[in-house]
């Protein structure tokens, strides 16, 4: 993974000096509400309703195990000893005291960490593909190019105060795990017919009040010409996003009201000023960020391993978690394994200081050091020898993190909602907890298969509800907590935006929702039929049918 | 007497910013809303001392062909949080090739100061009775929060990797 050198780190050392002076400030008087707000803002930290929370970048969700022991630290000495993985691949502390952030950051700042744009109306922190330098299905490796435009929006002085947050996602597989198509920027590697490297590029997409996929602005930029067609889209959006309505002011909102080939030929007229000049990238350069993403000391091994095969074979719970949290790799011999932050009771993505600490253990014994997030709020030891993977599990299980639901429906992405989020219009997570329990039968979970249950507390989408096979919505009636359900979203090349099916329920009645929505797809599911398949191919309405099944009858006696 | 930073200095500012809705131009330094300077570009054409301030969604184009005849060129931030400014500023230093005095004026607060400075502001004029004398001579501290910015802007044209030999990974 990228290392610093001592440019990246004195820019962390200054940004923590700055942050600390400007606290001191603040807490002296001297800077008002309004002046600190932006400046905490884009160091991560939001005034919440319990305590602060304190968001720290994990650049397109890589970790070192000693950057997790120190996550851990931190958690055990300024926290309560947990931390949350959000769906941006970041970390966040709940109940830091506002005095000690700077004190935290700095400790941060020893193992190359921060909390630079992490929230903000600001380019944001970078996401990308966990699975990026294993996987079968990439074409172009996405991480040094997320590091070199990551290096590249920090501190931007032209774009610290967008109308609205920025977020952009790079991803160089064939199959998108990066929802590209969600961002204001979605980056998609890819080569030409002549074998080069560019960037298809996404803009305007989003989740949030108004979901939109995002619009295709260019086919292919040339890798060199990327950073200034990034500024030029940066610039257009800057200089004419709208800044009187918040809720109108995400650049989705501007591709769509000037129409994509209008948004498309101003980026043109911007980018013929700067293309070609100094921010023009260089072979050189390129070398030198990829030069910290070459592949580990990979041994030569056999494409599968016998031992392996023999204990799944042997343990039936191996073998289900093997079947689950187990992924293929593009080196023979070796496999990647997702460790679950989604065991029953615990809220979703949340992990303590101890399993960090543990799985910073495993990371060094089995996994070359490093660590992945995922947006789905799991963590990935990405390059196991399978031969290890007996043991990792059994290392996993007594840590509480071999739950084997990845991708099936326990697994489900879930924003902190009303518990600890001040925008909240209703919890989110004792909904997933109340669905975990009523859905605790292994072998069923199993037989319903891959489905993605997506929750977020209010309209701002941070659960990616819109893009979940099944969405659900926290929205308030009457100051009461209610859940807008929908149907067929989906991320991925196949990305989708969800659809509702009807009123919205009680928090008491979701499981029951949940079952029924379930029941109808076993009944009409086709052999080896996924639920977004079939939800796809059926529609929405018999699901819609059997779940307002009886709300039709009482409105019928009550007409009657 | 005003205050006003400029070229990293605090200084006197013998300057007056007409406001949005000024019909007349007064004698002595002035910069005029850019409406008021349209109506009388003509008479004003030959007063080296005058200058004109851009409301964040005036376009910089505007002012391009009367650039050389400028002293000032002012950028007004109603709020700091509007960072419309920063680009103007950019454009008028790199597409409109202005080499004069560019100022900030409006919500003007120390901690966006690095960042203006990037964008090519030479001067910076925080609201009068915002800082205190001492509170300003502090401020200019903030002009040097970061002393190697990754990107390339108006200040540094290059971005770090161009301006430095940066450190290889060892294979
Ligand atoms: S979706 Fe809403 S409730 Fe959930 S974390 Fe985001 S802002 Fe908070």
């Amino acid at each position: 993974m990228y290392r610093y050198d001592a440019f990246d780190q004195r820019i962390v050392d200054e940004r923590v000096a700055q942050f600390s002076d400007q606290t001191t400030r603040y807490l002296a008087g001297e800077l008002s509400e309004d002046e600190y707000r932006p400046l905490r803002l884009q160091n991560g930290l939001y005034i919440q309703k319990q305590a602060p929370m304190l968001r720290i970048a994990v650049p397109y969700g890589l970790l070192s195990a000693a950057q997790l022991r120190r996550v851990a630290r931190i958690a055990r000495d300024y926290d309560k000893g947990y931390v949350h993985f959000s769906t941006r691949q970041n970390i966040q502390y709940n109940w830091p005291a506002l005095e000690n952030v700077p004190k935290i950051l700095a400790e941060l700042a020893e193992v190359e960490m921060h909390a630079i744009q992490t929230s903000g109306n600001c380019i944001r922190n970078f996401t990308s593909d966990p699975y990026a330098g294993v996987a079968g299905d990439e074409v172009i490796d996405p991480r040094p190019w997320a590091e070199i435009l990551r290096q590249w929006a920090t501190f931007h002085p032209e774009f610290a105060y967008l109308p609205r947050k920025f977020k952009i996602a790079v991803n160089g597989a064939s199959e998108d795990r990066a929802v590209i198509q969600c961002h204001d920027i979605g980056l998609d590697l890819v080569r030409n017919d002549a074998g080069e490297t560019g960037f298809r590029v996404l803009v305007g997409g989003g989740l949030g009040r108004t979901p939109i996929i995002g619009k295709e602005i260019s086919a292919f930029v040339p890798w060199q010409d990327i950073i200034t067609y990034c500024e030029a889209i940066l610039r257009v959006y800057n200089r004419f996003g709208r800044r009187d309505n918040m809720y109108k002011a995400r650049i989705k909102i501007l591709v769509q009201s000037m129409g994509i080939e209008a948004f498309r030929e101003q980026v043109e007229a911007e980018w013929q000023h700067s293309r070609g000049g100094p921010g023009t990238l260089t072979e050189s350069e390129v070398a030198r960020v990829a030069g910290h993403f070459v592949d580990p000391a990979y041994e030569t091994l056999p494409a599968e391993d016998a031992g392996y095969h023999r204990q799944l074979a042997d343990n039936k719970a191996f073998a289900a978690w093997a079947r689950r949290n187990v992924r293929t790799h593009k080196q023979p011999g070796y496999a990647s394994v997702v460790l679950s932050l989604k065991k029953t009771g615990v809220a979703p993505g949340d992990i303590t200081s101890e399993q960090l600490e543990q799985v910073a253990d495993w990371a060094d014994r089995y996994s070359f050091g490093e660590v992945r997030s995922t947006h789905e709020q799991n963590l990935v030891l990405a390059d196991v020898r399978q031969s290890d993977l007996y043991a990792v599990w059994q290392a996993a299980r007594d840590a509480g993190l071999a739950t084997p639901n990845i991708g099936l429906l326990t697994d489900m992405i879930c924003c902190p909602g009303g518990d600890f989020c001040n925008l909240a219009n209703a919890k989110s997570i004792p909904v997933a907890e109340a669905i975990q329990e009523r859905f605790d039968d292994l072998d069923y979970l199993h037989d319903i298969g891959d489905i993605e249950i997506n929750i977020s507390g209010c309209m701002n989408a941070c659960g990616h509800h819109h893009v979940g096979h099944i969405g659900i919505l926290g929205v308030d009636k009457n100051g009461q907590e209610w859940y807008q359900v929908t149907i067929g979203g989906a991320q991925g090349n196949q990305a989708s935006l969800g659809k509702v099916i009807g009123p919205s329920f009680a928090r008491a009645e979701m499981p029951d929702v949940l079952e029924r929505i379930i029941q109808i797809y076993i009944e009409e599911r086709h052999a080896d039929e996924r639920f977004i398949d079939t939800a796809r191919r059926i529609g929405i309405a018999p699901f819609k049918t059997r779940v307002y099944a009886d709300r039709d009858v009482k409105k019928k006696v009550v007409n009657g | 007497m005003a205050k006003l930073i400029k070229n990293g200095k605090v200084v006197d500012d013998n300057w007056q910013v007409l406001p949005a809705d000024a019909t007349e131009v007064p004698a002595g330094p002035v910069i005029v809303p850019l409406a008021l300077w349209q109506s009388a570009a003509g008479e004003l054409a030959d007063r080296g001392d005058l200058g004109v301030w851009l409301a964040p969604d005036e376009d910089p184009a505007e002012l391009a062909d009367a650039l050389p005849s400028l002293a000032v060129v002012a950028i007004e931030f109603p709020k700091f949080a509007d960072g419309r400014g920063y680009s103007s500023a950019a454009l008028l230093r790199s597409r409109y090739g202005y080499r004069g005095e560019l100022r900030a004026i409006g919500e003007v607060l120390r901690d966006q100061f690095f960042y203006l400075t990037r964008c090519g502001f030479d001067a910076l004029q925080p609201a009068e009775g915002r800082y205190t004398d001492e509170q300003l001579v502090a401020s200019l501290a903030s002009l040097g929060d970061f002393s190697e910015p990754y990107q390339g802007a108006i200040d540094r044209p290059e971005p770090v990797w161009r301006r430095h030999q940066r450190q290889q990974v060892a294979a």
